[in-house]
C-alpha cells in the first residue's frame, strides 16, 4: 500500500489511492490532494459536495453515488463532473478523505 | 400456521425455496413463491448467444421444473409491499399476507434511464446482451455484420456480473477472428471505472489481457447521452466516442415494485445489513441476490454464498435465537477469455482477487488470475452446475466464506 507525503508527514494510503486513515483528514489536506488531483482551488460548490459526502459517510459508512449526489446535493450531474472532472464520486470521495465508494464495485 | 413468502423465484428465491423446503414442518409452515413469469433464464448463458455458442433455447427452462413439491407458485407481478401490514400487494390488486418475507427480486437493465439511448436505433445499431430478447437480436445482427468499431459501454455502475462486458469483448476478439475479420473490426470498451475492473490487481490483469488482444479501452466515461444519427456517446465533460456498433450495459436496478414500496435506495436497491442479510429497519424481512444494494458482485455465485448465510440465520431467527452466520462478500467468478481459455476470481469485502490456485493450495485444479483452459471448462460446466446443484440447494466443494488457501498476496 502506497503513502503520500505533506509538510513533512507521510500519510498512509489504501489499494485505491485514498486515505487509509481517516483521522488523517483535515481542510488543508483536501486542498492538497484537490491539487494532486488538477483542481487547484475548492469553491464553496466544492465544498458542499464534499461536506455532503462526509456527512453521508458518517452516518452510513458509504460514500454516495453519482446518482445520489445528483438527487441529494443539489448540484446536478454535470455541474458535478465539471467540478470534479472524470469521476465526481471517486474525486470527492478521495478529496474528502473517504474510501472510494463501494457502489463502484 | 406460519407464512413464508418468497418473492422473486430466480437464482436466489429458487435456492431458498430449495434449501427450506426439507426443513420446514409442512404442518406448520405454508410457503408461496411469487415470479411474474413461467420460464427461468440462466442468465450467465445470454454472454455466448450472440456468438452463437448457445441458442436463446440452451438457455431457458420451466420455472416450476426447479421448486419443491409443496411450495405454492403464484405467477403474477408484484405491485408493492407493505411492511407494516405484514402483506404483499400483486398486480391484481390482491393481497398475500406473510409472518416471514424474503425479498429476491433481482436486477434488471434500464436503458430509458439514459438519454438517447432508448430509441428507434433500439435494436437496429444499439444492443444489449442482459436480456433475452436483447442477446438474441444482437445475435442475429452480428451474423450480417461487415465488420466496423464495435464499443460495448458501461453506462453506470454497480452492474450484474461486473467481467460479462470484458468477456463479451474477448469472445467477440475470438468470434471475429474465427470468421476471418478481426482486421475489419475494432473493438473498444468505454467505462466509468478508471480501468478494466473494479478491483486494482484484477484490473491490471485485466487490462493487459484487453491491451493484447488489442481492445481499446476508455476510462473514466461519465455518459451523458446517446447521439444515435451521429453515431456517438457523448460524456457529461463533453468528451466523445463515436461507433458504428454500440453494445450497451445500461444502468441496472433493482424492480420497480421497490421503488412502489418505498424500500429502496436511488437505484431500487434494497438497503440490507450486510452480514445478516435482514432488511434494514424492517421486521422479519430478509435480502438476498441482485436485489440488495450489498456491496459485493451482483452474480450467481454470490447470491449461492448468501443462500448459505440466509438459510441459517433464517432458521435461528424464526426460533428467537440470535442470528450467528456471517456474509463475508464472497465471489467467484470464472471469465472467458477467448479461444477455449477462462480465468478464475475469487474474492470478497475486504480481500481483491489474487493469483494462486482453486479450491486447492499447489494443486488447482484452477488457477486465480490466470488463463488456462480448464478454466474455460469450468465455465461452461457452470450451467450444468446451476441447474443440478445450485437451484436445487445442494452444497458445492466451496465454501461460504472465502478462504485464503493457494492464494498470494
Ligand atoms: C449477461 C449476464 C451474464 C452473467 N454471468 C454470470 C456469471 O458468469 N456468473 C455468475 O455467477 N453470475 C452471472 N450473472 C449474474 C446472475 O445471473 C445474477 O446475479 C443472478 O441471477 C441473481 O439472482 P437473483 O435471484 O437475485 O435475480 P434473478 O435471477 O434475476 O431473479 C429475479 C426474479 O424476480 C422476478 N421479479 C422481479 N420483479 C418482479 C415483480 N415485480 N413481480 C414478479 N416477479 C418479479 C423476475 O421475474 C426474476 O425471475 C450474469 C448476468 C447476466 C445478465
Amino acid at each position: 500500500m502506497g503513502t503520500m507525503s505533506v509538510v513533512g508527514k507521510t500519510l498512509a494510503l489504501d489499494a485505491d489511492g485514498h486515505l487509509a486513515n481517516r483521522a488523517d483528514w483535515n481542510e488543508d489536506l483536501a486542498r492538497e490532494i484537490a491539487a494532486q488531483e488538477g483542481i487547484p482551488l475548492l469553491t464553496p460548490q466544492h465544498w458542499a459536495v464534499i461536506n455532503y459526502m462526509r456527512t453521508i459517510f458518517e452516518k452510513e459508512g458509504d460514500a454516495p453515488s453519482i446518482r445520489r449526489l445528483t438527487k441529494e446535493s443539489g448540484v446536478d450531474t454535470k455541474t458535478l463532473y465539471q467540478l470534479f472532472p472524470k469521476g465526481p464520486a471517486k474525486r470527492a470521495s478521495k478529496i474528502a478523505g473517504l474510501p472510494k465508494p463501494k457502489g463502484c464495485i | 400456521m406460519r407464512h413464508l413468502l418468497i418473492l422473486g423465484g430466480g437464482t436466489a428465491g429458487t435456492m431458498m425455496a430449495n434449501k427450506l423446503a426439507p426443513v420446514l414442518d409442512e404442518q406448520e409452515w405454508q410457503m408461496t413463491i411469487v415470479d411474474i413469469s413461467e420460464k427461468h433464464y440462466y442468465q450467465p448463458g445470454f454472454l455466448f448467444v450472440p456468438f452463437g455458442t448457445y441458442s436463446l433455447r440452451d438457455t431457458v427452462k420451466p420455472r416450476r421444473q426447479y421448486l419443491p413439491a409443496g411450495v405454492k407458485v403464484v405467477i403474477s407481478g408484484i405491485d408493492h409491499i407493505e411492511p407494516g401490514r405484514k402483506e404483499v400487494v400483486l398486480s391484481d390488486l390482491s393481497t398475500l399476507k406473510y409472518d416471514y418475507l424474503i425479498i429476491a427480486t433481482g436486477a434488471d437493465i434500464h436503458p430509458e434511464q439514459t438519454e438517447g439511448l432508448l430509441d428507434e436505433e433500439w435494436g437496429k445499431s444499439k444492443f444489449d446482451f442482459y436480456t433475452p430478447r436483447g442477446t438474441e437480436r444482437l445475435g442475429q445482427f452480428l451474423k450480417g455484420w461487415q465488420g466496423g468499431k464495435l464499443v460495448v459501454s458501461i453506462t453506470e455502475m454497480p452492474i450484474k456480473c461486473p467481467v460479462a462486458p470484458l468477456e463479451f469483448l474477448f469472445l467477440a476478439d475470438a468470434y471475429f477472428t474465427k470468421r476471418g475479420m478481426r482486421d475489419k473490426v475494432d473493438l473498444h470498451l468505454v467505462t466509468p471505472l478508471s480501468g478494466a475492473f473494479t478491483k486494482p490487481k484484477a484490473s491490471q490483469v485485466l487490462g493487459d489481457f484487453l491491451e493484447r488482444k488489442k481492445i481499446t479501452v476508455t476510462p473514466d466515461f461519465g455518459l451523458a447521452r446517446v447521439d444515435s444519427k451521429e453515431k456517438k456517446l457523448v460524456a457529461w465533460d463533453d468528451t466523445e466516442v463515436g461507433y458504428d456498433l454500440l453494445v450497451s450495459v445500461p444502468t441496472n436496478m433493482g424492480d420497480a415494485c421497490i421503488e412502489r414500496s418505498g424500500l429502496g435506495n436511488e437505484l431500487n436497491f434494497v438497503p440490507t445489513d450486510k452480514e445478516t442479510l435482514l432488511a434494514d429497519g424492517l421486521e422479519n424481512v430478509f435480502v438476498i441476490g441482485d436485489a440488495t444494494n450489498l456491496p459485493s458482485s451482483k452474480a450467481g455465485s454470490v447470491t449461492h454464498f448468501q443462500s448459505e448465510i440466509l438459510f441459517e440465520n433464517f432458521l435461528e431467527h424464526i426460533e428467537g435465537r440470535p442470528m450467528t452466520a456471517r456474509f463475508d462478500g464472497h465471489a467467484n467468478c470464472f471469465i472467458e477469455s477467448g479461444f477455449g481459455k477462462g480465468l478464475l476470481i475469487d474474492f470478497n469485502y475486504l480481500t481483491e482477487p489474487l493469483p494462486g490456485e482453486f479450491p486447492l493450495p499447489g494443486v488447482g485444479p484452477f488457477s486465480l488470475l490466470k488463463e488456462s483452459s480448464i478454466n474455460h471448462y469450468g465455465k461452461l460446466m457452470f450451467r450444468w452446475t446451476y441447474w443440478n446443484l445450485l437451484l436445487r440447494g445442494i452444497e458445492l466443494p466451496i465454501g461460504s466464506a472465502m478462504s485464503m488457501a493457494g492464494k498470494r498476496a
